[in-house]
């Protein structure tokens, strides 16, 4: 069966295409021979379009992730954004991370400022600057604050300020809101649609919750367990502007079972695959 | 005023602090009164308290003060720069690492002080000889921990500088060093002890100015409450010397 493709038919210009991922395969070399992280994986997203990938543990997402953001080399196929290939970390392409990732020695206006910083921009303009992302995040007021004095939802918009404040063409956030609780998750995403919204920002999420992925996406992956492919593309139709009330509608339900029904196949490999490497890391070690 | 009332009293961990001390200084003075404890070894607080002017006045206590200090600064400032210097290169040459890191490791376990004869022979019966054994004393204390503070800058962290392109000298001075400050900085405490001790320790040993000779005449002459008076000079070199670092800590940390 042929692989599934994220790739439309036309060709990339006539799409308006901003980001171009084409049979993208990545091999890790390990003591038992080498494993395929992601095996030709191709996919395009057009620009202020938001697409979200999906996958069970160990689907090769955050590889995909770090191939996109140029933090990983060393793989076949080819990723374009704005149709120049890319070789490594591209000023086009923001990233935002899954870890806690805001600098703790800087305050939030330091922080967000950064990117302006490392472009060489005078103190005043990028505090202007870093002023209006940090508006947009919803953390005005919280300026001089330290990283340590706020709560996890709080660094995170923070770093998500410092993401936009580099104005990327392509914003791409792992897992960012991974670490939080549902409620806060929801709020957040929440802004993130507000702030997709207001600044048209393609947007590539990668993510292991459903409710996440439809609650923000145009499009939807989903990917299949190790090796990592595209088992299916999910056009999300709910109406935009979108917030996170859009959970309680029966078209939110659907998409949601929908796309379930397709992990839940892939999820329980992965399961199984984990409890047969235990059993047999289990026997070696007796 | 209840114990929970008091404890959250803004000032309480000073005001125990401080009354732990003269509990202590009391509990001293009544075991040396009824015998306990030997008052040829260990002379009476009051009477160390009685000591203080005489030394203050008759020992030029004030010259000597800021001689030990002036060699633990220049110790100190040795220390910043070079222990942060070698740390990095040490860092960054993985060979040189691999190669040097276990000598290091030992030669901070290492009684340093016992060298002061060789060191007396390159630089002389001078100030330079004790600040360079306190400086060579603190040495490995702040190169291991600055390869450590290097080394523990958190992955996510040079992925956020590797995303925004930072060059390898960008990334050094943006994301490296600050990441690694507090790290660098428990070294450089720990180097300073060492160096304190061997500033204190050479001046006692080679009978050349500061307090560290203080201590030794007054030894000699068997003069035990000033020698404690002295020692307790001592003492307030290192607490200001830790105020400071500990403030110059502060500010850096956050201002890196």
């Amino acid at each position: 069966m042929p692989a599934a493709t994220a790739l439309r038919p036309e060709s990339a210009r006539e799409r308006g295409d901003i980001l171009e991922v084409k049979d993208v395969t990545k091999r890790f070399p390990t003591p038992e021979g080498a494993v395929t992280a992601v095996d030709d994986v191709s996919l395009s997203v057009r620009q202020g379009e938001f697409l979200a990938i999906i996958g069970p543990s160990g689907c090769g997402k955050s590889t995909l992730f770090n191939i996109v953001g140029g933090l990983l080399g060393d793989y076949e196929g080819e990723v374009s954004v704005a149709g120049e290939r890319i070789t490594g970390p591209h000023p086009s392409v923001g990233m935002v991370f899954q870890e806690e990732s805001t600098f703790p020695w800087r305050t939030v206006l330091e922080n967000v400022g950064f990117p302006l910083e490392i472009e060489g921009k005078p103190k005043a303009q990028r505090h202007d600057k870093a002023r209006h992302f940090i508006k947009m995040v919803g953390l005005d007021g919280f300026e001089n604050r330290y990283p340590n004095e706020l709560s996890g939802g709080m660094r995170q918009r923070v770093s998500l300020a410092r993401t936009l404040a580099s104005e990327p063409k392509i914003l791409l956030m792992d897992e960012p809101f991974a670490a939080l609780d549902e409620q806060t998750r929801l709020l957040l995403g929440d802004k993130v649609l507000q702030i997709q919204q207001e600044l048209k920002q393609t947007t590539l999420l990668i993510t292991h919750n459903i409710t996440e992925a439809v609650q923000l996406s145009d499009r939807i992956m989903v990917m299949t367990y190790r090796p990592g492919k595209i088992k299916r593309v999910v056009d999300i139709d709910l109406p935009r502007p979108r917030t996170s009330e859009v959970v309680g509608s029966d078209a939110f339900g659907h998409y949601v079972a929908q796309i379930w029904a397709d992990l839940r196949e892939e999820a329980s490999r992965g399961m199984s695959d984990d409890e047969s490497r235990a059993r047999a890391t289990g026997t070696r070690r007796k | 005023m209840t114990l929970a009332a008091f404890t959250r009293m803004r000032f309480a961990p000073q005001i125990v602090g401080f009354g732990s001390l003269l509990l202590a200084i009391l509990a001293f003075e009544i075991l040396i009164r009824v015998g306990l404890l030997n008052r040829f070894i260990v002379p009476m607080p009051s009477q160390i308290a009685g000591a203080f002017e005489r030394v203050i006045f008759e020992e030029q206590i004030a010259e000597r003060f800021y001689l030990t200090m002036k060699e633990c600064v220049s110790a100190a400032a040795l220390l910043a720069v070079f222990g942060v210097a070698i740390g990095t290169l040490l860092y960054k040459v993985n060979i040189l690492r691999r190669a040097t890191e276990t000598w290091v490791a030992a030669a901070a376990a290492a009684p340093t002080v016992l060298m002061y004869p060789l060191f007396l022979v390159i630089f002389g019966r001078s100030a330079l000889t004790i600040i360079m054994m306190g400086f060579v004393a603190g040495l490995p204390a702040v190169i291991l921990k600055t390869i450590e503070g290097l080394s523990g800058t958190k992955r996510v962290l040079l992925n956020v500088g590797r995303s925004f392109k930072l060059t390898p000298w960008q990334m050094f001075w943006k994301i490296q060093f600050p990441s690694a400050l507090p790290t660098i900085f428990t070294g450089f405490k720990l180097g300073l002890i060492f160096a304190l001790i061997n500033v204190v320790g050479v001046e006692f040993l080679i009978n050349f100015g500061g307090l560290g000779q203080l201590i030794n005449d007054l030894a000699e002459r068997y003069d035990l409450a000033g020698t404690y008076a002295a020692i307790c000079f001592v003492i307030l070199v290192s607490v200001v010397f830790f105020i400071v670092v500990e403030r110059a800590e502060r500010w850096l940390t956050r201002a890196a």
